[in-house]
């Protein structure tokens, strides 16, 4: 049995929603500099621009990549040989708490449907919990924007739409949502599962490193073919057409019941902010 | 290069096409979603609407010694129910991003508004376009209350011009 202080976790919370909020990851980066060197519609290449200078400028440390510094989600893996020494939930959302604070980023979560008062701390966050093997806890962290999630959605399909469903569901998901998720995105799919899942797998597939590809020899395939057929919508940067719609498709999948073929598309804006903690 | 400054007419806006990039100089208005849904019942806001532009955005805080927070556009469909009472009253520019409703579109035409947009997730480049920022109205929204900015050579693309064009042709 390992004890972890709960301390420890507020703290690696809160340097977290901090770190996310200025520095994006370099992989990152690197495909948005792809992306313009490819780029033949003029706007859409002045936009990939104002990306590549835009994360620059906010790793000075003074202004956060974006305006919208998210909802905070976090993927919570717990060994079974972890003790904790207090209340889990509480110690993220002090961290959240503290780092929207010393961070200077914005508070955009309401307390309710209809009266949408603001909490004032941006908690609380949305925590999702795993029990694990060992005795290590790993934390996947997230600032998740509005406008890329008001763009996303689960649908139940039924097991004859198959591969092709999955896919048309997907293409017309993007194609309709336009600029508003602010492309180029990432995309990220659950499929299987039940409701809940799916939309569980989906916000985890978002997660996945960048450069990674599926296990499963028909699911990656399936990531690859979206990828390329994502990007002949011509959505493009913000909406505005263009070669790049998106810079990644990450799919996750589980099994699920013999009526169903549930499907969740979780979309990412360009600003993908994340990041892994491991105690 | 297209340059634009408040307060704008009809006649200033004759002459963009959906695509063209525009430099604003001078004062903008920033208002989202809960300033629109009041300021649509304000008889008497602190600010002038006739001419003005709007910016679709809600800063993050800003560090001592920063005149603004990250300031990029949100997505201008939400404010798709309440913008032709405002460009009724007058509003002639109006800042987001991503596309909008047929019903907004006929509207802007017919009261010789247009829509622009600004790169959606550039918020620390365009904070860096910001000169000064007060709040004017409805400090209680938080980053959702209306605060008067001066800006330069802040850059837009032209979404929706006066002759039915529109950027987002896919």
């Amino acid at each position: 049995m390992r004890t972890i202080a709960m301390h420890q976790i507020t703290e690696h919370v809160k340097q977290s929603v901090i770190d996310i909020n200025y520095h994006l990851d370099e992989s990152l980066v690197n495909l948005f500099r792809k992306a313009k060197a490819k780029e033949t519609n003029k706007t859409a290449s002045a936009i990939l621009d104002d990306l590549i200078v835009n994360q620059d400028i906010a790793a000075k440390g003074d202004v956060p990549l974006c305006q919208d510094t998210g909802l905070v989600v976090v993927y919570v893996e717990i060994g079974r040989d972890v003790h904790l020494d207090g209340d889990l939930y509480q110690a993220i959302n002090d961290g959240v708490r503290a780092g929207y604070d010393e961070g200077y980023l914005r508070k955009s979560v309401v307390n309710h449907p209809f009266q949408r008062t603001n909490t004032g701390d941006n908690t609380p966050a949305v925590i999702h919990v795993r029990l694990v093997e060992g005795d290590q806890l790993k934390m996947k962290i997230a600032a998740k924007g509005g406008g890329s999630e008001n763009m996303s959605l689960v649908k139940m399909l039924t097991p004859a739409d198959g591969i092709n469903g999955v896919k048309k569901l997907v293409l017309d998901t993007i194609f309709h949502a336009g600029g508003k998720p602010c492309p180029p995105i990432i995309v990220g799919i659950g499929i299987g599962g039940n409701l809940e899942k799916s939309a569980l797998l989906a916000k985890e597939a978002i997660l996945r490193p960048l450069e990674d590809h599926a296990e499963d020899a028909i699911i990656r395939q399936l990531e690859d073919e979206l990828y390329e057929e994502i990007n002949q919508l011509g959505v493009g940067a913000m909406g505005v057409g263009g070669d790049t719609t998106c810079l990644a498709v990450k799919i996750n999948h589980y099994p699920m019941h013999i009526a169903s073929l549930p499907v969740a598309i979780n979309i990412q804006c360009h600003s993908a902010r994340h990041t892994e903690v491991v105690l | 290069m297209i340059r634009l400054s408040a307060p704008v007419t009809r006649a200033d806006l004759k002459s963009l096409k959906a695509g063209d990039q525009v430099l604003i100089s001078g004062i903008v208005y920033t208002a989202r979603d809960q300033a629109h849904i009041r300021l649509v019942n304000d008889k008497h806001p602190a600010f002038e609407l006739e001419g003005s532009i709007l910016f679709y955005v809600g800063p993050t805080p800003a560090r001592d010694g920063v005149i603004i927070g990250a300031s990029g556009p949100t997505s201008s469909y939400r404010m798709d129910p309440m913008s032709p009472a405002l460009m009724e009253r007058g509003v002639k520019v109006m800042i987001g991003k991503g596309d909008r409703s047929e019903a907004f579109r006929a509207a802007m035409m017919h009261h010789g508004s247009v829509y622009l947009i600004a790169t959606g997730g550039a918020g620390a480049l365009l904070s860096s376009r910001i000169k000064s920022s007060e709040v004017i109205m409805y400090e209680d929204l938080g980053t959702e209350a209306i605060r008067k900015l001066e800006v330069e050579d802040f850059p837009c693309f032209v979404a929706y011009d006066l002759h039915g064009n529109s950027l987002f042709q896919r």
